[in-house]
C-alpha cells in the first residue's frame, strides 16, 4: 500500500470562472438521547461573486441551519457537520482550524440576522460595534475606524450618522437597527453576506426600504448574497437563482425566472398555490398544503413531503427521489421527473370554486364611536403624568352582523390597541362601544361577565396564549365552565366537539400545548374562542406567526366557522393579501386614526389615500419578469412617534402628495360615496378647489390591482 | 392559465420562529407533560440525585426516631458519665455522651425531628404569606402593590436575629412558635420573588385570555398563573429550609430556642461547648455540627439541581 500521508485536498475545477462557493453534499445533525436529528441531509449548490441566491422554506426546512453551517456557527455539543464540504475561494472551509475560521468570519462572510435587538449587543453603542469589526479585520485605528463607520451608517442611510454611531441599540427603531447590521455586515467588504430572514420582523414599508438598500448595495459592493427567507415575494424582488429546501434536503433549483414561471416540485406549486396574491382575482377560499411540516427526528420514508403530497403514489413511498437535471439548469427531486417516466407531469390546478355565500345584511352588531386610549408617561417618585402615548385617537367604525371588518396599519397605528378596547381588556379613556345596542363602557360585574361570553379573542402568538401547564381539553372547558353553559360529562362532550370542529384528533384533549405545532395550537386558540358560543371574535393577527403552507388551513377554517356558527370577526394583520381574501369590509389605521375605510373591492380596486396606495405597493409581488419595471412607492423615513403626533394630518410628514393644508388642519373622515371613506385633504373638495385641484384625480403611479371586473 | 404570478407578502412583526420543537421534545417518543420534562432533567444531576436520596433518608429516620432510637433521648446515665465527664464514643453509644449520660446518638436522631420539623413548618409559613401576597401585588398592582410591598419593607427593617430573640423572649418557645417566628421573619423574600414572577406573567397572553373569557381575578392568579409561578417558589423553598434550620440551631445556641432537655442540634452545640474546652469532649459538638451541615448542603445541592431542572430557558412558557 502507498505509505505516503494523503494530500490535502485540491479544491474541484470551478464550473464557471466566477465562481465563489461551492457547497458539496453538506450534512449537519444534531445529536441527543441517541436520536439524531438531521437537520440538513446533503445540500450541494454553487454561487457565482456578485450573485444573489434565495434559500427558500418553512420550519423545519433546515434553511437557517445551512446559513449558519458555511459559518460553522453550530452548536457543538448538540450539532455537528458530519460531511460535506464548503469550497470557498478555493479554500475548504470545514477544514480550516477555528482561528483561521474566525479570519473568514466578519471579514470575508458576513451574515446578518432576523431580529436585530437580539443581535446586537444592547450594552455598546452602535458605533462602537462597527468599530470593533473594522479595527479587527481591516486593522484601522480607532480614529480612522470612527470615520469609516460615519460613512457607513450613512451609507446605508441613518439620518444624522455621527449623532445615532453613539445611540444604543434600544434606542433606534426596528428599521435603523435592521440597517446598522446590514452597515456591520459591510463594513469589512465581504465577499458573501448572508442575510437569513433579515426583514420578516419589519414592518411593510420599512421592509420595502431594506430590500431596496439590500440590492443597491450588492450592486455596488458587488456581493454575493444568500438570502434566506420563507417569502416568495421577496425571493422574486431579490434573487437571482433559487434553492427550494423541504425538511432539509433541496427539492428543487433554479433561476428565479425559471421558478416562477415553470415551478417543478408539488412542494413549490403547493407554496405558489396557498397564499392569496394580490394583483390576481380575489379568492375566498385558499388552497392550503395539507397537514404539517415534518417532524426532523422522525422523518416520513421515501420523499419526505409524500405524505402531503396530492401526486403521491407507491414508489414515492419505497424510496427517496434522487436530485434530477433538467434542461437549462433547473433540478428538482421528485419521482414525476424520473427520465424513464414516459407523460411528462401535469400539474392539477385544484382551485376550488366554492364561493361562500355569504348574504350579508347590514345590521349592526359592533358600534363604536369615538374611541380615545391615551396611555400615560409618568415619571418621578410621585408618578406626575409628564405625557401620554396617543395610542387610539377618535376613531369611528361598525361591524355588522355576519360581517368581517379588516383592519390593517403598521406597528404603533393602535389596530391591536383597538381590538382589545372592543373587549375591554383594555380600559377607554374616551368614546363609546355599543354592542347588540348595549354600551360595554357602563357595564359591571356579573353583566359584563355574561358579555364577555358573546365577545372573543384570538390571539396573534400561537406559543404564549395558551397555558402550558393547563390540558387542551382543560383549556377549551374553561370558557364553558366559567359561563356555566354545561356541567360534567356534558363538558366533555363539547370539548370533544369542538375539537372536531377545528380539525384536532379529539382525543388528544389531554395532552398539553407544547406538544403541538404552531398551527394545531392556533387551532386550539381558535377553539377556546368558539367554545361558549360568541357571536363576535376579535382575531388579532392570528396567522401571521405561521408557517406559510399553514396559514392557507387557518384562514379556510375561519371562513367555514364564521358560515356555519354566524360569527363576525375584526381581523387585525398587516398583511394585505390575506386581509383581501376574509374581509368584507377595510380600514387603514395610522397613528390612532382610521385613514380609510371601504368595502373590500372598492379597496382594493381603487384605493384613496396615499399611506394606503404605499401600503399596497410595497407588497413584494412574484413576477420577476417585471422587476425592475413596476415603481414603487416607498416612504421616507420611520412612522413618528405616538407621543408626539404630527400636526394636522399625522401621514404628512411622510406623504408624497403633500399640501398647504396638511400640516395645519386635521382631516376628517369623509365619505366620498359607495360607502367610501377617506381621511385626506386631497378629497375634501374645499381645500382641492383651493389648491387647484378640484376635480382632477390623483397621479397613479401604478395599477396596484387587476380591473375591477375580474374581482 | 395564470399559473405563476402571485404577490406574497409576510412581514411579521413577532420573530415567533414557528413550530421548531426544543431537541427533548423531538426526541422524546411519546410526548410528556411538563412535570415529567422537569423530572427527567432533575435526575441528570448526580450531585442533586444523592442528596435527595440522603434527605429522604433523614426524613425516614426522623418519622422513626422513637422506634430507631437505641436509647432514651432523655435517660441521664449517671454510671457512664462518671463525675460529669461525658463518654467517649464506644460500641454501645456510637456518638458517645454528654455530661449526664444520655446517648448522643439517640439525641441526634430524636433532634433531627425537630430540625427538620421547624426547617419545613418556617418555610412553609413563609411560602404560603409570602406568595399569596406577592402575587397578589404583582398582578393587581397599583395601590395594592405599594402596601403590600411597603409592609415588607417595614419587616426587612428589622435586624432578623434581633426581632427573633425578642418575640421568643415574650413567647414560649416550643417548635411551633419557633417555626411562625422564622416564617414572619422569612416570608418577605419569597414575596418578592413571587411579585416579580407575576409581573412578568400577567403580561402573557393566556392571562389575557382568561380575562376575555370573563375569568375572575382570584381564579387567574391562583389556577392559572400560579402553576407557571411554581418554578422559582420550589427552587426558594428549597433553600429556605436550611436557612431556617440554621437559624433554629443559632437560636438554640444562643438559648433562645428549643430549651433543653429536649434535643436539638442547635442546644446540643450550645452543650457542647463548655465540654469540648474543659474535657477534649470532641463528639459532643462534632456530630450535632456535622448533622446540620450535611442537612444543610443536601437541601443547597437540590434546591441547584431543582433551579437547572426548572431553567426558565428551556421553560415551555
Amino acid at each position: 500500500m502507498d505509505a505516503t500521508p494523503p494530500r490535502r485536498d485540491q479544491p474541484p475545477t470551478p464550473s464557471t470562472p466566477g465562481e465563489l462557493l461551492r457547497v458539496e453534499d453538506l450534512r449537519t445533525y444534531f445529536f441527543h438521547r441517541g436520536i439524531t436529528v438531521r437537520a440538513v441531509d446533503g445540500i450541494s449548490y454553487q454561487l457565482d461573486r456578485g450573485e444573489v441566491l434565495g434559500v427558500v422554506g418553512e420550519s423545519g426546512s433546515g434553511k437557517s441551519v445551512s446559513g449558519l453551517s458555511l459559518l460553522r456557527l453550530i452548536d457543538s455539543p448538540p450539532g455537528r457537520i458530519v460531511s460535506g464540504r464548503i469550497w470557498f475561494d478555493g479554500q475548504d472551509l470545514l477544514r480550516l482550524s477555528e482561528a483561521e475560521m474566525r479570519e473568514i468570519r466578519g471579514n470575508e462572510i458576513a451574515m446578518i440576522f432576523q431580529e436585530p435587538l437580539t443581535s446586537l449587543n444592547p450594552v455598546f453603542t452602535i458605533g462602537d460595534q462597527i468599530v470593533e469589526a473594522l479595527v479587527l479585520h481591516r486593522g484601522m485605528t480607532k480614529a480612522q475606524a470612527r470615520e469609516e463607520a460615519i460613512t457607513l451608517l450613512a451609507r446605508v442611510g441613518i439620518p444624522n450618522p455621527a449623532e445615532r454611531f453613539k445611540a444604543y441599540p434600544h434606542q433606534l427603531s426596528g428599521g435603523m437597527r435592521q440597517r446598522a447590521m446590514i452597515a456591520m455586515a459591510l463594513s469589512c467588504r465581504p465577499k458573501l453576506l448572508i442575510a437569513d430572514e433579515p426583514t420578516t420582523a419589519l414592518d411593510v414599508s420599512i421592509q420595502a426600504q431594506i430590500l431596496e438598500l439590500m440590492k443597491e448595495l450588492q450592486r455596488d459592493f458587488q456581493m454575493a448574497m444568500i438570502f434566506i427567507t420563507h417569502d416568495l415575494g421577496v425571493i422574486s424582488e431579490v434573487c437571482d437563482k433559487v434553492n427550494v429546501m423541504y425538511a432539509g434536503r433541496i427539492v428543487e433549483q433554479g433561476t428565479t425566472p425559471q421558478l416562477f414561471t415553470r415551478p417543478r416540485h408539488p412542494y413549490t406549486w403547493g407554496l405558489l398555490d396557498c397564499l392569496p396574491k394580490i394583483d390576481e382575482p380575489r379568492r375566498q377560499r385558499l388552497t392550503p398544503i395539507v397537514g404539517q411540516p415534518p417532524n426532523l427526528a422522525r422523518l416520513p420514508s421515501g420523499c419526505t413531503f409524500h405524505p402531503r403530497c396530492p401526486y403521491a403514489w407507491d414508489q414515492c413511498r419505497a424510496a427517496e427521489p434522487p436530485l434530477f437535471q433538467l434542461p437549462e439548469g433547473q433540478t428538482v427531486r421528485c419521482w414525476l421527473y424520473e427520465p424513464s417516466r414516459a407523460e411528462a407531469p401535469v400539474r392539477l390546478v385544484t382551485r376550488e370554486e366554492l364561493q361562500l355565500q355569504r348574504t350579508v345584511e347590514r345590521r349592526p352588531l359592533l358600534e363604536v364611536d369615538g374611541l380615545v386610549k391615551h396611555f400615560p408617561i409618568t415619571r418621578g417618585i410621585l408618578q406626575r403624568k409628564v405625557a401620554d402615548v396617543v395610542a387610539v385617537d377618535g376613531i369611528d367604525f361598525t361591524v355588522n352582523r355576519g360581517e368581517t371588518l379588516g383592519l390593517v396599519g403598521e406597528s404603533g397605528c393602535g389596530k391591536t390597541t383597538t381590538g382589545r378596547l372592543v373587549l375591554r381588556l383594555l380600559e377607554p379613556t374616551a368614546g363609546s362601544i355599543r354592542f347588540d345596542g348595549v354600551e360595554l363602557r357602563t357595564l359591571r360585574g356579573d353583566q359584563l361577565r355574561s358579555f364577555r361570553r358573546r365577545m372573543q379573542i384570538v390571539f396573534q402568538d400561537p406559543f404564549s396564549s395558551l397555558n402550558p401547564r393547563r390540558t387542551v381539553g382543560s383549556i377549551i372547558a374553561q370558557p364553558i365552565e366559567v359561563h356555566r353553559l354545561a356541567q360534567g360529562r356534558e363538558v366533555e362532550e363539547r370539548v370533544r366537539h369542538i375539537l372536531e370542529r377545528v380539525g384536532l384528533n379529539p382525543a388528544y384533549a389531554n395532552r398539553y400545548p407544547h406538544e403541538f405545532s404552531g398551527g394545531q395550537r392556533q387551532r386550539i386558540g381558535i377553539a377556546r374562542a368558539i367554545a361558549a358560543n360568541p357571536d363576535f371574535i376579535v382575531l388579532d393577527e392570528p396567522v401571521s406567526a405561521l408557517d406559510v403552507s399553514i396559514q392557507a388551513q387557518i384562514i379556510n377554517l375561519l371562513q367555514d366557522l364564521q358560515h356555519d356558527l354566524g360569527l363576525s370577526y375584526i381581523f387585525i394583520a398587516h398583511d394585505l393579501s390575506v386581509v383581501r381574501a376574509v374581509s368584507d369590509r377595510v380600514a387603514v389605521m395610522y397613528l390612532g386614526k382610521i385613514v380609510e375605510l371601504a368595502d373590500n373591492v372598492e379597496f382594493y380596486s381603487n384605493p384613496l389615500h396615499p399611506y394606503t396606495k404605499a401600503l399596497l405597493s410595497a407588497v413584494p409581488r412574484i413576477d420577476p419578469t417585471r422587476r425592475g419595471a413596476r415603481q414603487r412607492i416607498i416612504l421616507q423615513g420611520d412612522v413618528p412617534s405616538p407621543i408626539n403626533p404630527p400636526s394636522g394630518c399625522r401621514f404628512h410628514t411622510r406623504c408624497p402628495y403633500r399640501f398647504t393644508p396638511c400640516d395645519k388642519v386635521e382631516p376628517r373622515l369623509r365619505d366620498i360615496g359607495s360607502r367610501h371613506f377617506v381621511a385626506c385633504h386631497l378629497y375634501d373638495p374645499e381645500f382641492a378647489k383651493q389648491a387647484g385641484l378640484a376635480g382632477k384625480a390623483i397621479p397613479a403611479t401604478e395599477a396596484v390591482v387587476g380591473s375591477p371586473g375580474r374581482g | 392559465m395564470t399559473d405563476h404570478d402571485a404577490a406574497l407578502e409576510r412581514p411579521q412583526r413577532v420573530t415567533a420562529v414557528p413550530t421548531t420543537l426544543t431537541l427533548e421534545e423531538l426526541a422524546s417518543e411519546r410526548p410528556e407533560s411538563p412535570w415529567r420534562l422537569t423530572w427527567r432533567r432533575f435526575v441528570r444531576h448526580r450531585l442533586a440525585v444523592a442528596s435527595a436520596v440522603f434527605l429522604l433518608a433523614l426524613f425516614v429516620v426522623a418519622l422513626l426516631a422513637p422506634w430507631i432510637a437505641p436509647y432514651d433521648p432523655n435517660a441521664i446515665d449517671l454510671q457512664l458519665a462518671q463525675f460529669g465527664r461525658p463518654a467517649a464514643p464506644s460500641l454501645a453509644h456510637p456518638m458517645g455522651s454528654d455530661q449526664v449520660g444520655r446517648d448522643l446518638l439517640s439525641r441526634v436522631i430524636h433532634g433531627s425531628r425537630v430540625s427538620l420539623a421547624v426547617g419545613f413548618l418556617a418555610t412553609g409559613f413563609a411560602i404560603v404569606v409570602g406568595t399569596v401576597l406577592g402575587a397578589v401585588a404583582g398582578y393587581l398592582g397599583r395601590w395594592v402593590d405599594m402596601l403590600i410591598m411597603r409592609v415588607a419593607d417595614m419587616m426587612l427593617a428589622f435586624p432578623p436575629l434581633l426581632f427573633l430573640m425578642a418575640v421568643l423572649v415574650g413567647v414560649r418557645p416550643t417548635a411551633l412558635t419557633i417555626s411562625i417566628a422564622i416564617g414572619v421573619i422569612n416570608w418577605m423574600y419569597v414575596a418578592r420573588l413571587v411579585r416579580g414572577e407575576f409581573l412578568t406573567l400577567r403580561t402573557r397572553e393566556y392571562a389575557e385570555a382568561a380575562r376575555a373569557i370573563g375569568v375572575p381575578a382570584w381564579a387567574i392568579i391562583f389556577r392559572e398563573l400560579l402553576p407557571n409561578a411554581m418554578g422559582p417558589i420550589i427552587v426558594s423553598a428549597t433553600l429556605s429550609i436550611p436557612a431556617a434550620i440554621l437559624t433554629e440551631s443559632t437560636l438554640s445556641f444562643l438559648g433562645f430556642g428549643i430549651q433543653p432537655p429536649t434535643a436539638s442540634w442547635g442546644n446540643m452545640l450550645q452543650n457542647a461547648f463548655t465540654y469540648l474546652r474543659d474535657y477534649r469532649a470532641w463528639w459532643m459538638g462534632f456530630y450535632p455540627g456535622l448533622m446540620i451541615a450535611l442537612t444543610v448542603l443536601a437541601f443547597n445541592f437540590v434546591g441547584d439541581g431543582l433551579r437547572d431542572a426548572l431553567d426558565p430557558r428551556s421553560r415551555i412558557d
